[in-house]
């Protein structure tokens, strides 16, 4: 496989012609001045066009499945030849309750009374974001230096092992403990990632063979460590670990009301952070240099393989921020070998569809926490299994992946770029 | 016969092909010549249903065909032997030619005995000695070359078209191949033979078209001179040579010695390997492709790292370093293969610039790229080494080759230099440039850094040197003063040890 | 693109002296030392190589673990010494040593892991067979469609379709064969989709394969949960396959019953091996196949439709893999369940690597892995002390080491990954 993560084309038959075919799909917005000048380029482009489209795409695709499948529905479709206009009802209603379910679950209840309890789906939804848009910076700035980072998984149960650990094990002051064990997580999550990355600077594997591996290792290394008494909590007979201390807990944000915790500031300075490493550090210059081209880089006397071990570090570090968050403000009870919940997964999903820039996958990871906060609203609501929502991500995913598809589509025209667009999916 | 028809094909805004007319007899052997970029390549991908041509027609015999792919221009007798080997280096030689028509037994199994009886009896009629068993990775490229032509006689080609064929092959081998053209041409085969090497054109031509800018700008017979050809290609007067002086080498500068370099399958790619070049002249090293000239630059840039011996810059050891290590030792280097070890096209042309000055200072301060300064460097370095694009901020990987090179050339002579190497400098760049980056590297050398220069062409080879080192399967075949007849360097470039010629540096290194 | 570095003369051909088998072998060797001697279990395993109803019934073989532990590891360590005399004299370890090696270092294992209690020969091979059908089938889809030159990362995701819809058709029809053929089309359709996004599209391959085993996994989930619970009993109760005894083969000791008293599907494994390995070699279709994966443009050159021959073979990886994922809910459990295949299909991706794109070194691995996950249930239930977890990391460290280890000798198809276009 190849080590670059956009697509390499084989083309056949030498290009003689002087003007490259493969030119780049689109201009970089990081040397232009001003955000809004990127955002207006960002439209023109017609990125944003396509993301819209995914979106309506998916959730149609999402009603189909609702509908299809209710149970009103397939009763009313047994005599629709009869009375078409009840299975139509049917579907509709089906449909209609499942997505404003999911739109009161995840923006503002209306059922509700009073503001303060109305709005409180939304303090859920960034609540839901916090590990989302960590992890899905993790994954995009392995993205942008040429590493496939399958492994947050793995890294998100090493971090919560860690910073679980940290969290019940030891007893710290107010404050201290919280931050020692979010640094405990981080480093647990770099460990891990960094392993990936070492394993292909020294030796070459590739990258998606071990870090699907190392999750599984992980996996299995944390259940069996919640089974020991460094983990399980006393008297437990299930893999569970112990409550975390009262002094490790993230911090609410908003009150006891809302679950939003400490971890969202936390996730936005973490988009900060990643934004500036991408576009003015010089560690980001070599990642982005590595990633587009490594052989470039190291006859520029970039040391690839030391910029793999930092980049899976640093990657790995931001997924472990995602896993403390998990054990230190999601699920403060203790936790089980499924305390990632996916994050790991669907934090490559959000890394794709923010095309692997920081304030993208920001936006990207909001969205996603408002299809978890609603889905699961829904769930409870209507009775509609909240798996609909990943359906709905994996497709919004793979047609941004697929811009001609979408413009087939909606027949929208064609742009200049072509085909060239699909294959920077995950590093434009 | 075949004939083509006012074939046009555009890329985008670029048309690589305008309304070529083209006809080739059978038993004719017909060159088409013309310079990188001109389009022949693209003509020829037509012809072979590879492109689809955006207007006119391809006829053979009178008939008008329209080739959907590959399949239908064999189908049609067309064969061709591409500049990149269309093998698959895995397969043996049998199984290479059966591809796409394989003798299959009754039960649907592989006949490999067929396959090889055809292989041998193709090679046995020309007396090309090619075993069918082999595997192609494990075979020279001769002989790899070879192998294409059976696949196409296997299929019986009636018009073969030979693209660049002699780019890889040593004077020897390309000799081998005119005579097996010859041979071909004698049973009738029509040939297209594509190059943009006038020596050749000349010796075994029977009609010769030129193109220029994607169309046909003349047709000449094989008496024309070759400054005529020449001046033909390019649209005006070549000059071949560059004004320099007669060098001032200095003091020490570049001491290779007892350089042996083992590739990734334990062969000696560079073998025993001993010269100098000092301050303020330039050493070219000339060398049919693949004789372990790009490993010996690599060895030298720190980028092989089974290398052994010595090689020392003002005394300074350089083997073992890193490549960071060596570039701040003041070495500048253009790799052979721009668009893959030079540039990253999606980059800009800043960050282009900066690509080997990512650490520290001008560019880096407390690990944030100081953008301003970037920037003004790269305008004042766009300036001056006259690199043609819109602005500092588009991706190098939209300019043309030249532009592109001239950036690279820019970026490795902005440092200090004590040695500067580029290898093939003027590789897929328009005659423009070529002349530029030949004044560049000349006036680098009469700064007193020592310059070492790569390349297969023997014009460049002769434009830039004060002396000659010729390289022949990893080993240094000899050193020569500037003024050796092409012959013998030809010679040489076949691994025949020069035994008139007396260069002092010679005596002075072996 | 092809070499171009003339190979020098003979003499200089001769390869890097490679030390590595010699130093795996001997590290393997102290380390089954170390355990067999210094961390003694002592007692007695015995090894049941016949059940009741066996038509041939062998006695049990009753082992002492401490001398056997010994003689063990002096066999190794001696292994080991003969390895590292022949590499010193310039000649390579011979396969046979390594085959031997292996055998009695897991033998060892099992003699010191089993120390007191009774481990049932025979069954653990029916259980390694069990575990592995998928594996192998799934190693099998990954094998054509990489061979071809597209990476199929969604096996897991073609086994979760082929057992859903293996479970769905299958309660519907009552009949098994109906299910069989609903997991071959659903498998085809997760590769279509694939095909449709990799080659079509042109999207990095691994993405759609990662994307597609989301897709799949919420969409059969979310179809389990709303469709499937509120009705189990018709539309997730299947009939399953019934073993099918091999007249007089099925009688031979120890043996008989694991290969040969087996349902259709393991036979269509059997078979699906020989043909996948002939057709890949002796075929026209494995010819142009591998040509595709290769070399697309030379497979181009010379008029074989790369894309149409590549959206071909992927999907019959697809139908494949979905018959791999029919062995969850036809083969062994007999009913869908949520996320059932639990990571089957990386661990089959992992076979399909550790076998070096190769059929039937890939069902060899698969094997052994399936091996290690059912020795950890064997030991586990024998009340071994070895954590399970451990047992059930095996696979995927095994793997890790192959890919680190092995990195420079494992050439995949070279054009695996890159989606081919023409200008």
């Amino acid at each position: 496989m190849s080590s670059n993560l956009t697509s390499d084309t084989t083309r056949s038959a030498s290009t003689e012609q002087q003007a490259p075919t493969n030119s780049p799909s689109q201009p970089q917005a990081k040397t232009t001045p001003g955000k809004w000048r990127t955002v207006l380029r960002e439209i023109s482009n017609g990125n944003t066009i396509i993301n819209i489209f995914s979106v309506i795409i998916a959730l149609a695709a999402g009603a189909i499945l609702i509908g299809l499948t209710d149970e009103e529905v397939r009763e009313s479709f047994g005599y629709f030849f009869a009375r078409p206009t009840d299975a139509l009802r049917a579907f509709w209603d089906a449909v209609a309750g499942a997505y404003s379910a999911l739109f009161q679950g995840a923006i503002y209840n209306f059922g509700r009374p009073g503001f303060l309890n109305g709005i409180k789906p939304l303090t859920d939804t960034l609540t839901y974001a916090t590990p989302l848009i960590t992890a899905g910076l993790g994954v995009g700035l392995a993205f942008r230096s040429g590493l496939f980072n399958i492994g947050g998984r793995g890294q998100m149960l090493i971090a919560a092992g860690c910073a679980g650990w940290i969290g019940f094990g030891i007893q710290l002051p107010w404050g201290i403990h919280m931050i020692v064990a979010v640094v405990a997580g981080i480093a647990g999550g770099a460990l891990w990632g960094g392993l990936a990355g070492l394993l292909k600077a020294r030796s070459g594997a590739h990258e998606v063979i071990t870090t699907i591996m190392l999750n599984y290792v992980a996996f299995y290394l944390l259940s069996y460590l919640l089974r020991t008494p460094l983990l399980q909590a006393p008297g437990q007979s299930n893999s569970k670990s112990a409550p975390t201390a009262e002094t490790a807990v993230l911090p609410s944000l908003l009150g006891e009301r809302y679950t939003l915790h400490f971890g969202f500031i936390l996730a936005i300075l973490a988009t900060i952070g990643a934004a500036w490493l991408i576009s003015r550090s010089s560690l980001g210059f070599r990642f982005r240099a590595v990633g587009e081209n490594p052989h470039a880089a190291r006859v520029a006397g970039i040391n690839v393989g030391k910029t793999y071990v930092m980049a899976m570090l640093v990657s790995g570090g931001l997924l472990g921020l995602a896993g403390s968050f998990q054990v230190l403000g999601t699920t403060t009870s203790g936790f089980t070998p499924g305390i990632d919940a996916g994050i790991g997964f669907d934090a490559i999903t959000v890394a794709l569809l923010g095309r692997s820039r920081p304030w993208g996958i920001f936006a990207a990871g909001l969205l996603f926490g408002a299809f978890k906060s609603g889905g699961f609203a829904m769930q409870a609501a209507q009775g509609i299994p909240a798996d609909i929502v990943v359906v709905i991500q994996a497709l919004i995913v793979l047609l941004i992946a697929a811009p001609p598809l979408v413009r087939a589509i909606f027949r929208l025209p064609h742009d200049g770029s072509k085909l060239t667009d699909s294959k920077k999916v995950a590093t434009a | 016969m075949l004939e083509l028809r006012g074939i046009t094909k555009r890329f985008g805004t670029v048309t690589a092909n305008d309304g070529i007319d083209l006809i080739v007899e059978p038993g004719q052997i017909h060159c088409l010549l013309g310079e990188n970029g001109a389009g022949k390549s693209t003509l020829m991908n037509i012809l072979y249903g590879l492109y689809h041509a955006d207007e006119g027609e391809i006829l053979l015999d009178g008939v008008s065909q329209k080739f959907a792919g590959p399949g239908d221009a064999m189908k049609a007798g067309i064969g061709m032997v591409h500049q990149h080997f269309m093998l698959v280096p895995v397969f043996t030689v049998a199984q290479n030619v059966m591809l796409g028509h394989e003798p299959t037994h009754p039960g649907g199994r592989l006949d490999m005995a067929a396959a090889r009886d055809l292989v041998r009896r193709i090679s046995n009629q020309f007396g090309f000695g090619v075993d069918p068993d082999a595997l192609i990775e494990d075979l020279p490229v001769g002989i790899q070359q070879r192998v294409e032509i059976i696949k196409a006689l296997s299929r019986d080609a009636q018009v073969l078209v030979f693209d660049e064929p002699t780019a890889v092959l040593t004077p020897q081998e390309t000799d081998e191949l005119i005579a097996i053209m010859r041979r071909l041409k004698a049973e009738g085969t029509g040939i297209v033979f594509i190059t943009h090497k006038l020596r050749e054109v000349r010796e075994v031509a029977d009609t010769i078209s030129v193109m220029r800018h994607g169309q046909i700008v003349g047709q000449a017979s094989p008496t024309a001179s070759s400054s005529e050809l020449a001046n033909l290609m390019v649209g005006r007067p070549v000059e071949l040579t560059v004004k320099k002086n007669a060098p001032a080498p200095g003091d020490a500068g570049l001491q290779v010695s007892a350089l042996t370099v083992t590739d990734e399958r334990g062969h000696r790619v560079v073998d025993d390997v001993n010269f100098q070049v000092r301050g303020g002249e330039i050493l070219a090293i000339a060398g049919v492709q693949g004789n372990g000239q790009s490993e010996l630059m690599e060895a030298i840039m720190g980028l092989r790292s089974a290398s052994h011996g010595s090689v020392t810059l003002d005394g300074k050891e350089l083997l073992g370093s890193s490549v960071r290590q060596i570039l701040d030792a003041g070495v500048g280097y253009v790799p052979e293969d721009r668009h893959v070890d030079a540039m990253v096209a999606e980059f800009s042309l800043m960050e282009n610039m900066m690509l080997d000055r990512s650490v520290g200072l001008p560019f880096v301060k407390y690990g944030t790229v100081r953008q301003p300064v970037v920037d003004q460097f790269t305008r004042e370095r766009m300036a001056e080494f006259d690199v043609r694009a819109v602005g500092p901020h588009i991706p190098i990987g939209r300019l043309s080759g030249g532009n592109q090179q001239k950036v690279v050339l820019a970026r490795e002579l902005s440092r200090d230099l004590r040695l500067f190497i580029a290898a093939q400098p003027t590789r897929g760049i328009d005659v423009g440039s070529i002349e530029f980056v030949h004044q560049r590297i000349v006036r680098t050398r009469d700064a007193g850094v020592a310059v070492v220069v790569v390349s297969t062409e023997l014009d460049e080879i002769a434009a830039l040197a004060d002396r000659i080192l010729v390289m022949y399967q990893g080993r240094v075949i000899g050193i020569v003063p500037a003024n050796t007849s092409r012959e013998d360097l030809g010679l040489m470039m076949a691994g025949v040890t020069p035994t008139t010629k007396e260069d002092p540096h010679v005596q002075q290194f072996n | 693109m092809t070499t171009t570095i003339n190979p020098l003369e003979s003499q200089e051909l001769a390869a890097p002296v490679r030390w590595r088998t010699p130093g795996m072998l001997t590290a393997f060797a102290l380390a089954a030392g170390c355990a067999f001697v210094f961390f003694q279990r002592p007692g007695t395993t015995t090894f049941r190589l016949s059940s009741e109803n066996d038509a041939i019934r062998l006695p049990n073989l009753e082992v002492s673990t401490v001398p056997a532990g010994v003689g063990l590891t002096i066999a190794l360590l001696l292994l080991a010494g003969y390895s590292v005399f022949l590499r010193s004299s310039g000649r390579k370890t011979p396969r046979w040593l390594i085959a031997v090696f292996a055998v009695l270092l897991v033998a060892g294992f099992l003699i010191w892991a089993g120390s007191g209690g009774t481990l049932p020969v025979s069954g653990l091979l029916v259980a390694t067979l069990g575990v592995s059908v998928p594996l192998i089938l799934g190693s099998l889809s990954g094998v054509i469609s990489e061979r071809v030159g597209v990476v199929n990362v969604a096996i897991e995701g073609q086994f979760l379709a082929g057992a859903f819809a293996a479970a769905v058709v299958a309660s519907v029809t009552g009949n098994v064969i109906a299910g069989l053929a609903a997991a071959m089309i659903a498998g085809a359709l997760v590769a279509a989709v694939l095909a449709l996004f990799a080659i079509r599209y042109l999207v990095d391959q691994v993405i759609v394969g990662v994307v597609l085993n989301v897709l799949v996994t919420g969409l059969t989930t979310f179809l389990f949960t709303q469709v499937l619970s509120p009705n189990n009993q018709q539309l997730n109760s299947p009939p399953r396959f019934a073993p099918i005894d091999i007249p007089v083969l099925s009688d031979i000791p120890i043996i008989g019953q694991v290969l040969f008293s087996q349902t259709l599907i393991v036979y269509l494994m059997f078979v699906a091996v020989a043909a996948v390995y002939y057709g890949l070699f002796h075929t026209r279709w494995g010819l142009r196949l591998r040509a595709v994966g290769e070399h697309p443009q030379a497979a181009d050159t010379v008029g074989i439709a790369v894309n149409a021959t590549r959206v071909r073979n992927v999907l019959l990886g697809g139908v494949v893999a979905g018959l791999g994922g029919s062995y969850f809910t036809l083969g062994s459990v007999g009913s869908f369940n949520i996320q059932m295949t639990a990571g089957a299909g990386f661990i089959a991706l992992a076979a399909v690597i550790f076998g070096r794109w190769d059929p039937v070194r890939s069902t060899m691995a698969a094997l052994l892995f399936g091996f290690a996950s059912s020795l950890q249930y064997v030991l586990s239930i024998m009340g071994s002390q070895v954590p399970s977890e451990f047992m059930l990391m095996l696979p995927y460290l095994v793997t890790i080491l192959a890919v680190a280890g092995f990195a420079g000798k494992m050439r995949g198809p070279a054009a695996a990954g890159k989606p081919y276009t023409t200008a």
